[in-house]
């Protein structure tokens, strides 16, 4: 088998730190990251990694660039796997994947421990793994629970 | 030292103000990352934002943390092995769009170097108090849990 190419993107932050703890699931994997903030993927040691602007729901410029940034790291790497703990660059980053068929994990962030984030109910149309990390979260909200970074 | 932090997306004037005066009466050097927006705090040696590696050399010094609830900073805590006092946003006060850090704040109360303060009088006794006990790295067993199900989805 090929060796899986996997798409792993986080703003910077909780989301950023949620994912680094997430890092064990992807040995074996060719990995690629993406965040938001210039310098935070270097100082986790975690490479190769990219950068693509923040964004939000309020600025439609902004989630363009977003938008293109990520979509234009999707169509380079061809990922065969993408997955996101947050916010909305990972929705993005989410549907971007879609496009080329990958396969794709939304973790929703832990800090949403009495409902589903905004971004977490964006991702669902294009989540094939659509988690929370609270169990009555996950229960209320339809989605899938397997446990949680904390 | 004591290392204020608010994280990199909203302001949170209602501790950074209180972490101001209480650094009046402290012996201690407060640092504080204050947020967009800035501000003019005399007690306090303030920046906005922080590059990540300064971030964490100051993270790292610190003999207290006092943050916002969020996840960022407080598994920063657990991983610097650091007592974390915590002060939630509450969205009543424009702080937040919602209450999810009051919900965080509640959730994490019981975790061991977690010290919830609703107001600068708590923080005051906490930062005053001796040997506040410290945060840990000790994952719950549904870490690797949630690993095992995204490895395995992986394939």
């Amino acid at each position: 088998m090929t060796e899986r190419r996997i798409l792993a993107v986080a703003s910077g932050g909780g989301h950023w730190q949620q994912l680094m703890l997430l890092r064990p699931a992807f040995e074996g994997g060719s990995v690629f990251y993406v965040t938001t903030l210039r310098g935070l993927a270097e100082s986790h040691g975690a490479a190769p990694a990219g950068f693509a602007p923040d964004c939000n729901r309020n600025e439609p410029v902004a989630v363009l660039r977003t938008v293109a940034a990520l979509l234009w790291r999707v169509l380079r790497f061809r990922p065969h796997v993408v997955i996101s703990t947050g916010a909305l660059p990972g929705v993005i980053a989410l549907a971007c994947g879609r496009l080329v068929g990958a396969r794709t994990i939304w973790v929703d962030s832990v800090a949403n421990a009495e409902e589903m984030s905004m971004s977490g109910r964006l991702a669902r149309r294009f989540a094939h793994l659509w988690l929370s990390q609270w169990e009555h979260v996950a229960k209320a909200e339809g989605a899938d629970y397997a446990g949680s970074v904390l | 030292m004591i290392f204020v932090t608010v994280g990199t997306q909203l302001a949170f004037p209602r501790l950074i103000d209180a972490m101001d005066r209480i650094a009046a009466g402290l012996d201690e050097a407060v640092i504080a990352q204050t947020g967009p927006g800035g501000g003019a705090w005399a007690h306090l040696d303030h920046r906005p934002g922080m590059p990540p590696a300064e971030f964490a050399e100051t993270f790292a010094a610190a003999r207290i943390v006092v943050a916002h609830a969020g996840i960022g900073t407080i598994l920063s805590a657990r991983g610097a092995r650091k007592p974390l006092v915590i002060m939630p946003r509450r969205a009543a006060l424009g702080e937040h769009r919602n209450d999810h850090q009051m919900a965080t704040a509640r959730q994490v109360a019981s975790m061991k170097g977690l010290h919830v303060a609703e107001d600068e009088a708590a923080i005051a006794a906490l930062l005053a108090a001796e040997g506040l006990e410290a945060a840990e790295e000790t994952p719950g067993p549904g870490r690797a849990r949630l690993i095992a199900r995204i490895r395995e989805f992986i394939g």
